[in-house]
């Protein structure tokens, strides 16, 4: 019996926390920017996985008789400085990005997501510590970081994962950290804690369950940055590797016979990572729109 | 009073020396400790073992971490920042020159994004709601995504390729004056503008949006202020505080921005400085300037601090927002 009063505020939050992200659907769905993020979004994802499959030229096959040739019926974006058709390039270029930067995100997320789990719950020294240790992690550009780790282990496609999700953690953690503050002194998990759960159990059973809006929102937000800072590190010589097709890498290979007026070596790279960041951007805000009504 | 403004800037200079110092543990491990044997990482993995050693003797990377450690920060102290390994030279001399020009980029880029995202954030504010103020946010927010070397590469295309109206190359001639320089340094300010102008906007319209609607505004206003007069010294000069804080903020990330714009650029700044020490391995050069850029960071952001809690009351009688 006691039990059962002990319960009914947890099970009480949860329709709760359920309802706005229900909602949420519908509002995205009648709204036009995350229409069209989600478009490009989904073009470039068909792109990463099936390109190689369609794309009328072999993406890594050069034509050293027919470099730099401008755009024309047989290559509607011209050739780049080995004779390989762009076109077949920046279709397949999505492939890299598109799977190093959610798995970049991904990383963040969790370990993010733990770190604020933590330090939230618990507070006292442990916050204090790793919340010092946190904002110096902050108070370097990304981009630095990442570079100053990437030139002791070695740029590989796994390194750059690991490397730009563990920047991305404090920022996650931040959030996370936030809403776990605002989350532990109401009722449920005084319950759960009566209840004689222990603190892992609390943390992730209850907790997390609740303070999932704002972890998604925060990791649309990351993957839009984390596509920015792989593609900057692979523009830098630190991220992706050749003979990728991958955008930021074509551009830093090409961008040299920019002034030459070879503009399509490096235009439609340009478009195509414009268009993904920015996409990823609109469902971001979108998403962040729809969950905070 | 004053007491307390004394206690508040007392523990944010603990903080920031704090800061500053786990920053040097942060780099001296991703220098010295990380990649195990420095001389290995510089040589390649096909060098002679005596080659490694006699390299690794010559860095004194073959003493006991601790040691390197307090030597490094000791002459850093003493403003001796080590030995670059590429150039056979003092680090000190290549860090102080490059920060000059990294500076004079950096001032270019807020010289613009500053009048330009305040100036765009009112705007929105004052036209909250409409389509005016969720074109600026929209705009704001995509344009801070791009990255840098995909909006310098077009405005290459257009402002030096096709119209030919800004020089390509950010070095200007030896000697030339502030103008010339400034002309030099336009278009490679530009991609950072457009990243920063996003938040610098979406900070001065929240503030400003606050400060519309707030009992002091509504009182001015029904005491008769002309609008100018209650615009500029009721709404701005509250909504402008929390804007001081992003754009300090916003100093340390342009430094990082500038790795990419500087390289694209050619330009003998701070951010190049590193990457060309990262490409060869170059780690005095490396710790030095990630430890300045870094450092340059925290000096902002305490800057921008205790400029917030001058120009605001309750921050400056202690009272907790």
């Amino acid at each position: 019996m006691s039990d059962l009063t002990v319960r009914a505020p947890a099970e009480m939050s949860a329709p709760a926390a359920d309802r706005p992200q229900r909602g949420a659907l519908a509002t995205l769905l009648r709204t036009p920017s995350f229409l069209v993020g989600a478009a490009i979004l989904l073009f470039w994802g068909v792109c990463a996985a099936f390109a190689p499959s369609f794309v009328p030229y072999d993406p890594y096959a050069d034509d050293l008789l027919n470099t730099l040739s401008p755009p024309s019926a047989e290559h509607w974006f011209g050739t780049d400085q080995i004779g390989r058709d762009v076109f077949s390039r920046v279709l397949t270029g999505a492939r890299d990005i598109l799977t190093i930067a959610p798995l970049a995100t991904l990383v963040g997320t969790v370990a993010g997501t733990a770190i604020g789990l933590v330090t939230g719950y618990f507070g006292g020294w442990i916050d204090a510590i790793v919340g010092r240790l946190l904002e110096v992690m902050l108070s370097l550009p990304l981009i630095i970081v990442a570079l100053l780790v990437l030139v002791a282990l070695g740029p590989s496609t796994p390194t750059v994962v690991v490397v730009v999700g563990l920047v991305f953690a404090p920022l996650v953690a931040r959030t996370v950290r936030a809403a776990v503050l605002s989350e532990r002194h109401l009722d449920y998990v005084a319950a759960a804690t009566v209840r004689g759960e222990g603190a892992f159990t609390i943390m992730v059973t209850e907790i997390l369950p609740n303070i999932l809006p704002p972890i998604i929102v925060e990791a649309t937000v990351r993957l839009g940055y984390a596509i920015f800072t792989i593609a900057s590190l692979s523009f830098l010589g630190f991220g992706v590797q050749p003979p990728s097709p991958d955008w930021g890498l074509s551009i830093a290979e090409n961008y040299g016979v920019l002034v030459g007026g070879f503009w399509w070596t490096v235009v439609f790279d340009t478009i195509a990572t414009a268009s993904l960041v920015v996409a990823v951007n609109l469902v971001a805000e979108s998403l962040q729109r729809a969950l905070s009504e | 009073m004053p007491h307390a403004l004394g206690r508040f800037f007392a523990k944010r200079l603990g903080l920031s020396l704090l800061t500053l110092w786990l920053l040097s543990v942060v780099v001296f491990l991703g220098t010295q400790v990380l990649p195990g044997d420095p001389a290995r990482a510089i040589l390649g993995p096909l060098a002679d073992p005596r080659a490694v050693a006699a390299l690794n003797e010559q860095l004194g990377a073959d003493r006991p971490p601790v040691e390197i450690y307090l030597s490094w920060v000791g002459g850093l102290l003493t403003g001796d920042m080590g030995q670059s390994y590429a150039y056979r030279s003092p680090v000190a001399p290549f860090i102080g020159a490059a920060l000059v020009n990294s500076l004079k980029l950096a001032g270019m880029v807020f010289l613009i994004v500053v009048p330009l995202g305040i100036g765009a954030g009112v705007l929105a504010a004052l036209h909250a709601g409409r389509p005016l103020d969720r074109a600026i946010s929209v705009a704001g927010l995509s344009l801070t995504v791009i990255p840098e070397f995909v909006s310098s590469i077009a405005l290459i295309l257009v402002f030096a390729v096709l119209l030919r109206w800004l020089p390509l190359s950010a070095t200007w001639p030896t000697g030339a004056g502030p103008l010339v320089q400034m002309q030099h340094l336009l278009l490679p300010a530009l991609p950072l503008v457009i990243v920063l102008f996003g938040y610098i906007a979406r900070m001065t319209r929240a503030g400003t949006v606050e400060a519309l609607s707030a009992d002091y505004t509504r009182t001015a206003v029904l005491k008769g202020l002309p609008w100018r007069t209650v615009l500029s010294r009721h709404v701005l000069r509250n909504a402008l505080l929390p804007t001081i804080t992003v754009i300090a903020a916003q100093m340390g990330y342009a430094l990082g921005g500038l790795v990419v714009v500087e390289s694209l650029f050619r330009y003998q700044g701070i951010g190049s400085l590193v990457l060309g020490a990262a490409r060869a391995k170059d780690f005095a050069m490396l710790q030095a300037g990630i430890l300045v850029i870094g450092g340059f960071f925290v000096v902002t952001t305490l800057a921008a601090d205790l400029a917030t809690a001058m120009l605001d009351p309750r921050l400056r009688t202690g009272g907790r927002r």
